[in-house]
């Protein structure tokens, strides 16, 4: 093969706290198609930032057609021809489609007053939505095209760039099969057309169809390249998934009791008719595990009282419970440190002792009236149990690390009676110190009879916290897994719809 | 607290320098006509603060004054009505405004600022078609001592406006302060999803500032309808809600919500008073009037701004 189209040679990308990629390299040649795939944070959005110029390397070169490159900027990657078909489409849903194509470089005419040229606009749309045999026209609205035919825009978008490597994020996770069919058919007359393609998607079967070569990446490196005649669905899975799990696993002082918590039939409105039952015991931590997008937040937003419960019944230790708004959660003793806890789990601009005495305020007033002593005392009880590091507990929360705020989020909680505690990704931004300290304190929490829900992307914390993992796939749960049967093997089959055998 | 100091400094300041240049300005009866007017302007900023601290606004204060007014006046003068009772139905009036307003903006997700400018234009609109857009005032003779004493009467001087609106100011600050609902108030301003993720019922505390924005705007209503004891609905009360959101503003509350105190509005509406006052007693000509209250704000605001920025950089510095 002649010098490929692009071509990364070793590069590397630290955070701090966090090597996000270790000396990948990977390259493509015009008209290929290249799958990535990965379990989540692997390093596959870091490796395509670095790719569109967002994103420097640490170190490492970007060659392109043979002139080698430290780092790229936005503008280089797209002079280069690198355009991205995102996960969450970047589309100005208020302007039509002829608008977007061309967003930032419409044809002008007027000479000095440089009024848009709707009608060059719309000739210059028009073919190229031919070629990719799109059902809308350039002055379609936005708003109103499906998802499917947003994606079709995108890949619109890319090619009026003249783009040579079109990058294609999750492209099929909310398309229907035929959509799917259809976006696969335009990936091969990209192909045909010497356009070279980056298909990274979690959905195995659409992969082993459609690319001529797998690139796998786990922990931020490149565990395997597979080509055509390789690929298989067990491989894949293998190299995603095989590692050396830590052994955090602490087991629990004694088997689990009761049912706390009791889904029946559970559906959210993210995914109505899939139905979920599941059910928590106390003194035990249940991982939902699966991919990103598999329903599992909704099912804890559901359970908090954020979402409408689309049917089913929720049984807290064994009576039904109505749960239309937050307070009903809390004042059942269901607490949720949310996913996002920025935007859900504390006010930053504010003091760690008014973020702790929140969700409890009344109990620190009498006749409605702040008792400041009392609350000080209470968060200043938190911070010491969960050793939040802060001057005092009048600091801001936003001057904080993240582990500390997650504690300050927990502080929240336990300075309260909780019963049971839904954990959404508990350690997202986490120090790996401040991890152990809160996998310790979840399976304290257990241990004292607190039934434990645990979201998390992270297979290594699925299967080193968990006593039980529950796995989902598109809003229901594809099977529930004991600790003898907790691998990662199990667990990603699972979560892309596999059955086990 | 370093704000309300400041604000304090800068009407110490203005204050010293206006007195130095005209001695009437600390005259006793200029000070006391002054405190009158700091009393009426003062009362309904403290409740637009309250609203400005959940992050919404009500522009319909001036337009309440309006048509509120000229209600009281019809009650008192031509039903005769007990001027108590008369208040009190004002009152409750002022408390359905405030329903209003919180049910179209909580439950009916309308923003605050079309909501209550809605209002502004409503509530004036009504007031004029009900007194023909003609002036509504007391029969000739008529009075009511008691509730003449309560509103523009004085004890030794001191204005019983300005009374009442140290007496409401105070009991606000102990609710914004140090009470739940204040706690809440605040938390909700500031992030309105984290309050909900944490139990609070976000919906019923905006709900709540808007009612006790328009209940003290009807109390505002009653004392400056005495104040002028005549009403002509079209002009009455127009940009008075400007008068509190600069207050509030200049006490430093956010736009944005989630930060202000009582104290700072108090100082807001001191100052904004003042500013009037200078205008006046300066010879400079009252068409400026305006131009100077806004030359001020903005020279406050952007100083705050200013400060805000030199503190953060010395911060990060070192």
């Amino acid at each position: 093969m002649s010098e490929p189209l692009l071509r990364l040679d070793a590069i590397t990308k630290a955070y701090p706290g966090v090597q996000a990629l270790k000396g990948v390299s990977f390259h493509i040649a015009a008209g290929e198609v290249v799958g990535l795939i990965g379990e989540n944070g692997a390093g596959k959005s870091t490796l395509m930032k670095v790719l569109g110029g967002v994103v420097a390397p640490s170190s490492g070169t970007i060659v392109i057609e043979g002139t080698a490159h430290p780092a790229l900027t936005v503008a280089q990657s797209l002079a280069a021809g690198v355009a991205f078909v995102h996960q969450e489409l970047n589309l100005f849903d208020n302007l039509d489609v002829a608008a977007n194509v061309f967003i930032g470089r419409e044809p002008r005419w007027g000479g000095p007053l440089r009024l848009i040229d709707r009608k060059a606009l719309r000739e210059r749309v028009a073919p190229l939505l031919k070629r990719l045999g799109c059902d809308f026209e350039p002055d379609t609205l936005v708003a109103d095209l499906s998802i499917a035919q947003r994606q079709l825009l995108e890949i619109t978008k890319a090619l009026s760039l003249a783009a040579r490597v079109i990058i294609m994020d999750e492209p099929t996770s909310s398309l229907t099969l035929t959509e799917t069919e259809r976006l696969l058919r335009v990936i091969a007359d990209l192909k045909a057309s010497g356009v070279a393609v980056i298909f990274i998607s979690h959905r195995l079967a659409e992969v082993e169809h459609c690319v001529d070569r797998v690139v796998v990446l786990r922990d931020g490196e490149v565990v395997g390249a597979l080509d055509r005649s390789e690929i298989k669905h067990e491989r894949m899975i293998r190299l995603m998934i095989g590692r050396d799990l830590q052994n955090v696993y602490i087991p629990p002082a004694a088997p689990p009791g009761e049912a706390a918590l009791e889904l029946e039939d559970v559906e959210t409105t993210a995914y109505p008719g899939r139905k979920v039952t599941l059910a928590l015991r106390k003194g035990e931590i249940l991982g939902l595990g699966g991919l990103i997008g598999a329903g599992r937040t909704e099912i804890a937003r559901t359970l908090f009282g954020i979402d409408r419960l689309a049917g089913g019944v929720i049984r807290i230790h064994g009576e039904p419970a109505t749960i239309s708004r937050p307070r009903d959660a809390i004042a059942r003793g269901v607490y949720l440190v949310p996913e996002d806890r920025k935007a859900f789990g504390l006010i930053l601009d504010e003091a760690i002792v008014r973020n702790i005495t929140l969700p409890n305020l009344p109990a620190y007033a009498s006749a409605t009236l702040l008792n400041y002593g009392a609350e000080r005392r209470a968060a200043e009880q938190q911070a010491k149990a969960l050793s939040i590091k802060a001057p005092d507990v009048e600091s801001l929360v936003s001057a904080m690390s993240g582990g500390n705020q997650q504690k300050v989020v927990l502080g929240k909680w336990l300075a309260m009676s909780p019963r049971v505690i839904l954990f959404d990704e508990p350690t997202r931004g986490v120090d790996v110190g401040s991890k152990a300290e809160i996998y310790a304190l979840m399976r304290a929490l257990a241990d004292k009879g607190v039934a434990i829900l645990m979201i998390s992307s992270d297979m290594e914390e699925v299967i080193g916290v968990s006593d039980r993992v529950a796995v989902m796939h598109e809003g229901a749960v594809a099977g529930v897994l004991g600790r003898d049967e907790m691998s990662e093997g199990n667990i990603m089959s699972l979560a892309v719809g596999k059955r086990l055998h | 607290m370093k704000k309300d100091l400041g604000l304090l400094l800068l009407i110490l300041l203005v204050g010293t320098i206006v007195a130095v240049i005209n001695p009437r300005f600390i005259s006793p009866l200029n000070i006391s006509n002054t405190a009158n007017l700091i009393g009426l302007y003062g009362l309904f900023s403290i409740g637009e603060g309250f609203v400005i601290i959940t992050g919404g606004i009500d522009l319909s204060i001036g337009s309440v004054f309006a048509l509120l007014g000229v209600v009281f006046i019809q009650l008192i003068n031509a039903d005769g009505l007990n001027w108590m009772l008369a208040s009190a139905i004002v009152v409750g009036l002022g408390v359905l405004i405030g329903l209003i307003h919180g049910f179209l903006i909580t439950r009916a997700h309308l923003q605050p600022f079309v909501v209550t400018l809605c209002g502004l234009l409503i509530y004036r609109g009504v007031a004029r078609y009900y007194t023909d857009d003609g002036t509504a005032g007391f029969d000739f003779g008529t009075s009511y001592p008691a509730l003449e004493w309560l509103t523009t009467g004085r004890v030794y001087g001191v204005p019983n406006s300005f009374v009442a609106f140290v007496v409401v100011a105070i009991v606000m600050a102990v609710v914004l302060h140090r009470s739940v609902f204040g706690r809440y108030l605040f938390a909700v301003g500031k992030n309105e999803e984290a309050a909900r993720y944490s139990g609070v019922n976000a919906k019923a505390v905006i709900f709540a500032a808007y009612v006790i924005c328009s209940g003290i705007a009807a109390i505002s209503s009653i004392y400056f309808a005495m104040y002028t004891r005549s009403i002509s609905p079209a002009s009455h009360g127009t940009f008075y809600e400007l008068y509190g959101i600069a207050a509030a503003v200049l006490g430093g509350c956010s736009l944005r919500g989630g930060e202000g105190t009582v104290l700072g509005i108090v100082l807001g509406a001191v100052l904004l008073q003042i500013l009037q006052n200078l205008v006046n007693l300066l010879g400079i000509p009252s068409s400026l009037n305006f131009a100077v209250m806004g030359g001020v704000i903005l020279i406050g605001v952007l100083a705050d701004g200013q400060l805000k920025q030199f503190r953060a950089r010395r911060v990060k510095h070192g």
